[in-house]
């Protein structure tokens, strides 16, 4: 049975629809893996009996000719997606006990195409992280070790339960979310495809918010065709996130021809940051070679101001954090810790409920949007992240997508972490500034470092058309033909 | 920009997160360095830029103001640490 758990979304699809296995059989064999992962501490809530009934039904449902486009499909779902009657933590302490009583749009959209989920996965607390080390409920480990090494490595984050489950082929597919490369990073660090779409492609409502202006859901899984069919089935248009785009969405895995001959593929020169691996700078221009070879046209082209990306997204995501978590208050939901005051109430409350991080870019966001301070911090980053912006609109005037690394260096150890959290924030130098742009951007593994790790480049892509996006990564893909494996699940 | 203990004080009190006194001093340090970071945004020129207010150019669709889902007491309830009467959230004594 083991070999069900190492087939795609799309193989499984063919297998359940031709009988070869049931849904029932494809959950329990999912199950049995993601048992056997419980030390990479990938989930905060499994729901294994639930999966099971919902195998069940799904099975019937084949039976009558009602299935749905993933049906039977065991996914995960990063637990920043609100799941009715099933807690939902966001990582944080702050949140202990909340049922929700509704269901986000997108994981509601997975359950209407009847995938089955296994449970809500681990994550930096809010969202915030690129290790998946500030969650309350405990680290991720990956499920990948250096060779001959047994030190544990991050999953990056902050989607890490996601890459991290994903990777272990502990379910085919998981939800995750991006605000400056939350899917992108760990996707990269555990060896998987992960695939952030333009702002407004899904819909945010019923997802915990970090920073509404650049959040977004995307597809983590082990195949780009995988991507889109996830995607085909989070994307569309809902009243109730009037940040959604209200356009058609396409059948994504139709964009997967193979053919990229005349395509513009531009590298940009600002890219080559001082400080990433030269193994990824190698790997980078390996990618460029095989777009070159599959036919597509490279060309240069300058993003000028790529460098102030990060000191931007470092202010307008914690400012819109700031206003964002004021609703944990101690009132409605969640933690409360007395106080004699409410309002001692309250900042008792917060106090004990949000961990280190969390505090921390609460009280840069009040800094940057309090009197006196609103103009030189948040409007000036504004008009920053508009020349951010601006760099890509021009650049795809010559170019159809960038080829750039995902990450600047393969996972790190769990106590490998430095302190001084500007590093940390460095992981993310790569994805902020198309997180920025609110452009689409795809992350696939293409190698490994010397010492055994995923390494992957990205492509990013104009808004709305992850389709080119897709097609790209699909070549890419290919040329690659990643096929390493985790040392988790290798009989060790 | 190098943010003194009184600052970062008064920014937790705005933010309502109760900070340790002997917390204070670390805050700051660790806010300060990051704020020195951002500080290289001062070298851009953004002389006559709009700040960037969408990402992405749509307008933002209106709908019908109209209950879409009457009496949910229960269920917005059902999460609160304390409520009374099925009616109500409550909170410490906020009038004397």
């Amino acid at each position: 049975m083991s070999t069900l758990t190492d087939l795609t979304i799309a193989e499984a699809l063919s297998g359940l629809a031709a009988k070869t296995f049931t849904s029932v059989e494809l959950t329990d064999a999912h199950i049995a893996v993601s048992e056997a992962a419980r030390p990479l501490n990938a989930y905060i809530t499994e729901t294994f009996e639930a999966a099971r009934e919902a195998a069940k039904a799904s099975d019937a449902r084949r039976a009558k000719g009602d299935a749905g486009a993933l049906d039977g499909i065991p996914v995960g779902i990063k637990d920043l997606f609100c799941t009715e009657g099933v807690r939902t933590t966001a990582g944080s302490h702050i949140l202990d006990g909340f049922v929700p009583p509704y269901e986000s749009t997108v994981s509601g959209k997975l359950k209407a195409a009847g995938t089955i989920s296994l449970g809500k996965l681990n994550l930096d607390e809010f969202a915030m992280g690129s290790s998946n080390g500030s969650s309350y409920h405990g680290p991720v480990i990956s499920p990948w070790k250096r060779t001959g090494s047994d030190v544990d490595l991050v999953p990056g984050g902050s989607s890490g339960g996601s890459a991290a489950i994903v990777a272990a082929r502990g379910v085919m597919a998981a939800t995750g979310t991006d605000t400056g490369g939350s899917i992108r990073q760990p996707a990269a660090f555990c060896g998987i495809v992960g695939l952030k779409p333009t702002y407004g492609r899904c819909s945010r409502w019923g997802i915990v918010a970090f920073a509404s202006s650049l959040d977004q859901a995307g597809p983590m899984t082990r195949s780009v065709t995988d991507a889109a069919l996830m995607l085909n089935s989070m994307a569309g248009f809902d009243p109730k996130d009037s940040t959604s785009a209200n356009i058609a969405v396409p059948d994504f895995s139709k964009a997967l021809t193979g053919d990229v001959r005349g395509l513009k593929v531009g590298v940009p020169a600002e890219y080559r940051v001082e400080g990433t691996s030269p193994e990824i700078v190698a790997l980078w221009d390996q990618g460029i070679e095989w777009l070159k070879q599959a036919g597509a046209e490279i060309v240069s082209v300058s993003l000028p101001h790529t460098k102030y990306a990060l000191a931007t997204y470092y202010i307008i995501a914690p400012a819109e954090a700031s206003a964002n978590l004021a609703r944990y208050d101690g009132v409605r939901f969640g933690l409360r810790v007395p106080g004699n005051t409410l309002d001692e109430m309250y900042a008792n409350t917060r106090a004990a409920g949000f961990g280190h991080e969390v505090q921390r870019r609460i009280l840069i966001g009040t800094y940057v949007l309090s009197a006196g301070y609103y103009d030189a911090y948040y409007l000036k980053a504004q008009k920053v992240r508009a020349l951010i912006a601006d760099d890509f609109r021009q650049a795809f005037e010559t170019c159809d997508v960038l080829l750039t690394p995902t990450a600047p260096t393969a996972a790190f150890g769990l106590n490998e972490t430095n302190d001084d959290p500007i590093a940390m924030y460095l992981n993310d130098v790569f994805t902020v500034p198309a997180s920025l742009a609110g452009l689409p951007g795809l992350a696939v593994p293409t190698g490994l470092s010397s010492d055994g790790l995923p390494l992957g480049l990205q492509i990013l892509g104009r808004p709305f058309d992850e389709e080119t996006v897709i097609r790209v990564g699909g070549v890419l893909e290919a040329a690659a033909n990643f096929s390493a494996r985790p040392t988790f699940g290798q009989g060790a | 920009m190098a943010l003194d203990q009184d600052t970062v004080r008064r920014v937790a009190t705005l933010a309502r997160i109760k900070i340790e006194e002997k917390d204070l001093a670390p805050m700051a340090t660790e806010i300060s360095a990051i704020l020195g970071w951002i500080e290289q945004l001062s070298d851009v020129n953004t002389d006559g830029v709009a700040p960037l207010a969408r990402v992405v150019n749509m307008t933002l669709p209106m709908r019908d103001d109209v209950v879409t889902e009457p009496d949910q007491h229960e269920k917005i309830l059902k999460n609160a640490p304390q409520s009374a009467e099925g009616r109500f959230f409550t909170v410490p004594k906020v009038v004397e």
